[in-house]
């Protein structure tokens, strides 16, 4: 299983940590376009912890996190 | 010539009761800008660095910049400069609302406090008039009370003023204006407890400043406006969720501190989150003057609407104390407004003292009926009103801040700041450049004078990768020099999640009359920077001033996205004073005669 965590207003409408099937995603692309998310507004995802580009592979047991523009201080 | 400054100072001497109107000097103002720049200057040039800080000889500068109370996009800012009783170094905090905008609009562009009254008194300025007025029956008051008594008195006013922590000169004493904005570091509230000056309100029966070209500021403005509108990040990400939508992000890098440090990753972060903080307690935003962002937060507190807290308490109170109550974070909130305390350092200093409970050293029979243990809603709400107030023997201790708390105890190694300044709420294990920010900072630990965040973990203006190192002291050092800048200026530093320093250059310029380019802006900003580090010197500060805790360098992160991680600091140091011109941590000889700053050393 992938965990998905949507986080900001990627949450409007959807769930805040979700599962999908590895098997049926290869990209966090993927997963970005089964949520109806434009790819265009996400800025920062997240595999693991780690800053990927939505080409990047997922394997089973990752977790992707995406958020949009966001900041703070 | 026409330009956005008055051309005007106030010297208020509060043991002779004289106030000297002077001219500004437009030579240290056309080297150091205004704000934080010149605030600082002018202490340097007036020998404040070797006094002691809570002594009648420190002074108090309270500065606003060439663009503050003018058209420009967040021009509401002021900074408040003096040396600091935490640190023993330059302290210059910043802060919104509208007082330092009223300040400028009564026509002065800087206030010089010095000596000290014999009992408590307040400045109440209209326009050019400035007077010294009794302050007996508002000592002891809470900031919204004290804000709304002045007004009884002075109907149009925007006041400042300490609470009763600064009153008590507790090292965590913060500056409030407008109520709930604060002046929150570095302990500038207990200066001005130290001269018993409770608050300064100002009145201004002007409510522009005049450029010295109105129509290239329209024009920088408008290509400014445009530019926050089409920032995801000043448009979309910071006024639906203000700073606090962080918490979920920093954590999901692996990078939250958690437990005073010891963790880096709090699986109940999502609970105080910016995302659950809108869903549960949102009242409305709040906007400082002149700001198209809105960070603020107003929420609802038990039926009461208050300021809300941004991301800082939000994490200090939150997973650096393990406590996941919403509602009790926004109460210690409001109890840091209301005394007047930093809400980064007081939070932090109670983590320190959990820490301190959880090995043994601070006992049950010190805590007065409410241990200090981890994830305790009572303990955050409790401890925070106990050191507003100096309430009992710890809490006066933990109210010095954690370096003294911890260094009483035996242990100062659990202290997690620098130069006896608290560090804010990202992992400088999980982040590598902030970590250079944090040990450089002239005014220690302090994410705000150098944001790398936003490369690191925002993506702007480009994504840097968090866990390296190469070329991170250069980056420190830009943005150390734009953000000296954006402080100067009188703006504020959130604006440059879209803007940059040619934005800031062509508003600079319609504001006065000067010609800079993006590079001459820099260049300003790296002068800025060298002379809060010459002012260090000149009050003491030692190379190993510039150090992180050492848990930061030898305890890896233990679980989470970042385990196993520690800051490279001993790295990037040496490339950062390299980048600066400087030799064991000071500007040589040729910087500063690059920087014109030859008759400094």
């Amino acid at each position: 299983m992938i965990e998905i965590r949507l986080f900001a207003t990627f949450r409007e409408n959807r769930k805040k940590i979700d599962y999908i099937d590895s098997n049926q995603v290869e990209k966090a692309l993927d997963i970005v376009n089964y949520y109806g998310i434009d790819p265009e507004d996400v800025a920062i995802c997240l595999i693991n912890g780690f800053h990927s580009k939505l080409t990047d592979s997922i394997k089973d047991g990752d977790v992707v996190a995406l958020f949009p523009p966001v900041g703070g201080g | 010539m026409k330009t956005s400054y008055n051309g005007k100072v106030a010297r208020i001497n509060l043991t002779t009761r004289e106030v000297k109107v002077e001219a500004l000097d437009m030579d240290l103002a056309t080297k150091f800008v205004g704000g934080r720049g010149l605030g600082t200057a002018m202490l340097y040039n007036e020998g404040i660095a070797t006094v002691e800080p809570l002594s009648e000889a420190n002074k108090l500068i309270y500065a606003t910049g060439p663009l503050t109370g003018t058209a420009s996009p967040t021009a509401g800012r002021y900074m408040v400069v003096t040396k600091s009783p935490l640190t023993g170094m330059i302290a210059s905090s910043n802060s919104g609302g509208i007082w330092g905008a009223k300040l400028k609009y009564a026509g002065w562009d800087a206030l010089i406090v010095e000596g000290k009254a014999s009992s408590p008194v307040y400045i109440n300025i209209e326009d050019e008039k400035i007077e010294i007025l009794p302050a007996d029956q508002y000592a002891g008051m809470l900031s919204e009370t004290v804000d709304e008594e002045l007004k009884k008195v002075h109907e149009k006013c925007s006041v400042l003023n300490i609470g009763p922590a600064g009153e008590h000169q507790s090292l965590l004493a913060a500056i409030m204006n407008d109520k709930d904005r604060a002046a929150g570091r570095s302990g500038v509230g207990a200066v001005m407890g130290s001269k018993n000056l409770k608050a300064i309100t100002v009145t201004a029966s002007r409510n522009v400043i005049e450029p010295h070209d109105a129509d290239k500021l329209r024009e920088a403005m408008t290509d400014c406006l445009a530019k926050i509108k089409a920032n995801g990040v000043t448009s979309g990400g910071l006024p639906t969720y203000g700073t606090a939508v962080l918490v979920n992000i920093i954590n999901n890098t692996g990078s939250f501190p958690t437990r005073n440090w010891q963790e880096s990753y709090f699986d109940k972060a999502d609970d105080t989150s910016g995302e659950t903080l809108v869903e549960k307690h949102l009242v409305k935003n709040s906007y400082c003057h002149r700001c198209p962002i809105g960070c603020g937060r107003v929420v609802n507190l038990n039926g009461k609407v208050v300021g809300g807290p941004e991301y800082e308490p939000l994490w200090a109170y939150g997973g650096n104390c393990g406590v996941n109550d919403l509602n009790a974070i926004d109460e210690a909130n409001f109890w840091c407004n209301e005394y007047g305390l930093d809400a980064i350092s007081t939070p932090c200093t109670i983590a320190a003292a959990m820490e301190l409970y959880q090995r043994g050293y601070i006992k049950e029979e010190e805590c007065d009926g409410v241990p200090l243990v981890w994830g305790s809603a009572e303990a955050i709400v409790t401890w925070t009103k106990w050191m507003g107030e100096g309430k009992n023997a710890l809490a006066k201790l933990m109210a010095d801040g954690s370096y003294r708390l911890c260094e009483h105890y035996g242990h100062p190694e659990y202290s997690m700041s620098v130069k006896k300044q608290e560090m804010p709420a990202y992992d400088a294990r999980g982040i590598q450049g902030i970590g250079i920010t944090y040990a450089t900072s002239n005014r220690g630990g302090c994410h705000v004078r150098g944001y790398l965040i936003s490369p690191e973990i925002l993506g702007l203006p480009e994504q840097l990768d968090r866990t390296t190192v190469e070329g991170k002291a250069k980056w420190a050092m830009i943005f150390q020099d734009l953000t000296a800048v954006i402080d100067s200026l009188g703006l504020c530093l959130f604006s440059s999640f879209a803007l940059g320093a040619p934005e800031y250059a062509a508003l600079l310029n319609a504001g006065t009359g000067t010609n800079y380019t993006a590079e001459e802006l820099l260049v300003l900003g790296e002068r800025i920077y060298n002379i809060e580090r010459l002012f260090n010197k000149a009050a003491g500060m030692k190379p190993e001033d510039d150090r992180l805790p050492k848990r930061l360098i030898e305890e890896p992160i233990t679980d989470g996205p970042s385990k196993g991680m520690t800051s490279q600091i001993q790295v990037t140091l040496p490339q950062y004073y390299e980048a600066r011109g400087w030799v064991e941590a000071f500007p040589t000889p040729e910087t500063l005669t690059r920087l014109g700053l030859e008759e400094k050393y």
